[in-house]
């Protein structure tokens, strides 16, 4: 595991779930990018969790404001570094599913569209999970979730999940990726990649939230993995115009098995399955998995 | 050096001579040419700052925040709805004590949507923990902005700078531009004490536990109310090196006055001459002018006010449901004393309706009937208001 720095930046006794792979990608995310970074966070469960005051998990600088805003701030932490000759640093900006593709996508378009230098990581828990699983518009088709319940007229997100890393695509960024907490070798890679280019990069984790997709605690990489190996999450990068797959997964896994180990899903007839299963390998079609 | 400039180019030149190193603005109606003026600025340059720009107002104050507290000197401008669309930013700004100065061109707020000037804009954002420092004239434009960077980087607290919109910062003025080299000793170079830096790590904005955050509001509101002292003291010594200071309020010719006008920004260059042709024939009329809307200097308030028989308090802004903001502010100021002037509240002038001298008159007559009968018969009266259009 030469790879991976042994070094720990987000320091443990944090408040985050037993379980929770968000911390775990930041914690790797850390691990790829060293200290010469600062980071402006945007308001979600990373937040939280982690700063109670007067305690504090970061050992590197780190800021945060407000929910919608992590690329603006991080623009200006940006230019400050620029006048002030310090290039070595990075400036890092970390959101949420939400922060990033809902409340939070017009700072991240202007950052992006005016190319600052700097490198922009969402944890993609699918959810709203720090106020308490609401739907968010990274939340996949049929997810329950306690704004997309579950009933006799309604049954889940009716759909499908927002497309962030296919919008940062469209906006031209350098460099795009997307990357599981359960390759943490391809995640990590990946960040580097990203904190070494010099305009605004994008790297998009998928990192499953415990409480939030009713799993059991020691089932979070499982069921990241299988995201992986079923091709409902789908690792590539894209730089130059071209998009590259980094994980073919040998023979794809039907979805029914990814879905199956989660609760927020648990109410889905087989019908159902097959529609998720037709938008799946739609996907992995499209991006050439298969 | 004198050159003939409008209020916007007062605030950029303002800018430019603090050596502002990180911009981050919006263009809004009527601040844009403060942007397109520094934008022009850097262009040419003449100063060498980084200019983001951003796609809204609360990006900007975002962007602004992210670089003060990397250890910048940062630069905004806006308006009206500009002002609301980033007063969330307001309060983070002052809540983790960064030295931000924005320069405000006051405008009212839709709906109905205007563009022409009142102070509803920075009035609604008094609760922000932003020093809000009001201007006269293009030359105090000019001196406060500069002062404001001082302030600001002495207290750690941000400073709005507010001027009228149109009435100022379109209109040409004289002002007396001073040197680069005046104003670089004037104000220091940008230090930032807690700046964020790989080799000093440290949190900022975290979770404020219930255990914690009272305290950090009493810690705020105590350094926002005695900032009143460090205004004061580097008003004098810009007044010692640039001959022109403001205080933290402007007492004319109020010293016997039995009626005082009590207002805020360029409606006191028209109350001056009111004041001056009833003063002409006798009449004992004074004018107080506030800079200082926060810290809201309570003690020179009834200092300068205490001796009057009646106020008028005159206003471009209204706290819906209550009455306006200054005239609230100013009656509680004399809470706890035991003879308040009577005082009668005027709300004029709102989305640039002209405040003429006869309705200044107007609203100097009925203060002094009050200061003679002893009694206020109505306490709220919109001046100028067109009574046929809002009749039932």
């Amino acid at each position: 595991m030469k790879e991976i720095s042994d070094v720990e930046l987000i320091a443990s006794g944090h408040r985050a779930c037993a379980g929770c792979a968000c911390v775990l990608s930041l914690r790797h995310a850390l691990k790829a990018l060293g200290k010469n970074i600062i980071i402006s966070q945007a308001t979600g469960c990373m937040e939280v969790t982690t700063t109670p005051y007067p305690e504090t998990a970061w050992r590197v600088p780190w800021i945060h404001v407000a929910f919608e805003n992590a690329a603006a701030v991080a623009s200006g932490v940006s230019r400050a570094l620029k006048v002030l000759g310090k290039t070595h640093i990075k400036s890092v900006a970390i959101a949420g599913d939400g922060g990033t593709a809902d409340i939070g996508l017009q700072a991240l378009s202007g950052a992006v569209e005016r190319w600052e230098d700097l490198l922009y990581i969402c944890y993609d828990n699918e959810a709203y999970m720090n106020t308490g699983i609401q739907r968010s518009g990274a939340t996949p088709f049929g997810a329950w979730t306690t704004t997309t319940p579950v009933g006799k007229a309604r049954r889940g997100e009716d759909r499908p999940k927002k497309d962030i890393p296919a919008i940062m695509i469209a906006h031209g960024a350098p460099y795009v990726a997307t990357a599981s907490v359960a390759y943490p070798l391809d995640f990590v890679k990946k960040v580097k990649k990203a904190a070494a280019i010099r305009g605004p990069t994008y790297v998009h984790v998928h990192a499953p939230c415990v409480p939030g997709w009713r799993i059991d605690s020691s089932k979070s990489i499982e069921v990241a993995r299988l995201a992986v190996l079923t091709g409902a999450w789908i690792l590539y990068e894209h730089e130059g115009g071209k998009t590259t797959v980094t994980f073919k997964p040998a023979k794809r896994r039907p979805v029914a098995e990814y879905l199956k180990l989660q609760g927020r899903f648990r109410h889905l007839t087989e019908e159902e399955i097959n529609e998720i299963q037709r938008m799946v390998d739609e996907q992995c079609r499209r991006l050439g998995i298969d | 050096m004198m050159q003939i400039i409008d209020g916007n180019e007062a605030v950029a030149l303002a800018a430019k001579l603090a050596r502002v190193k990180v911009i981050s603005a919006y263009p809004i109606t009527p601040q844009t040419t403060v942007v397109e003026k520094l934008a022009e600025y850097i262009s040419n340059g003449e100063l060498d700052a980084e200019f983001i720009k951003v796609e809204s107002e609360h990006s900007a104050m975002s962007a602004c925040i992210g670089a003060a507290a990397t250890g910048v000197r940062a630069f905004t401008a806006t308006s009206s709805q500009g002002l609301l669309l980033m007063s969330e930013m307001l309060y983070v700004a002052s809540g983790l004590r960064l030295p931000i100065v924005m320069t405000n061109a006051n405008r009212s707020v839709s709906a109905p949507l205007s563009i022409w000037c009142d102070q509803q804009d920075s009035m609604t954002v008094r609760d922000s923990g932003w020093i809000q420092l009001y201007c006269e004239n293009n030359q105090e434009i000019l001196d406060t902005t500069i002062q404001a960077f001082r302030i600001a980087e002495e207290l750690l607290l941000p400073v709005m700078v507010c001027y009228d919109g149109y009435i100022l910062s379109h209109t040409l003025e004289p002002v007396d531009c001073p040197e680069q080299s005046e104003v670089d000793a004037f104000l220091p170079e940008y230090h930032y004490p807690y700046a964020l830096d790989p080799e000093k790590p440290v949190t900022m904005g975290p979770v404020g536990v219930p255990e914690y955050y009272m305290e950090f509001r009493y810690l705020l509101q105590k350094a926002v109310q005695e900032s009143k002292a460090k205004i004061v003291e580097i008003d004098h010594e810009f007044k010692k090196r640039f001959g022109r200071g403001y205080g933290i309020l402007e007492e004319y010719r109020s010293d016997d006055a039995e009626v005082v006008i009590l207002t805020m920004g360029s409606l006191s260059s028209s109350c001056k001459e009111i004041v001056d042709s009833l003063r002409q024939r006798g009449e004992k009329v004074g004018l107080v002018k506030l800079k200082s809307f926060r810290p809201f200097p309570t003690e020179e308030i009834i200092e300068a006010l205490g001796r009057a028989k009646a106020v008028a308090v005159v206003e471009k802004d209204i706290s819906l449901g209550h009455a306006g903001g200054l005239f609230i502010d100013t009656a509680a100021a004399f809470a706890n004393t035991r003879e308040a002037p009577l005082m009668i509240n005027f709300i004029c002038g709102l989305a640039g309706r002209d405040v003429t001298s006869a309705l200044l008159e107007q609203a100097v007559r009925e203060t002094q009937r009050a200061a003679e009968t002893g009694r206020v018969e109505k306490k709220i009266r919109w001046l100028g208001l067109q009574e046929k259009l809002v009749e039932e």
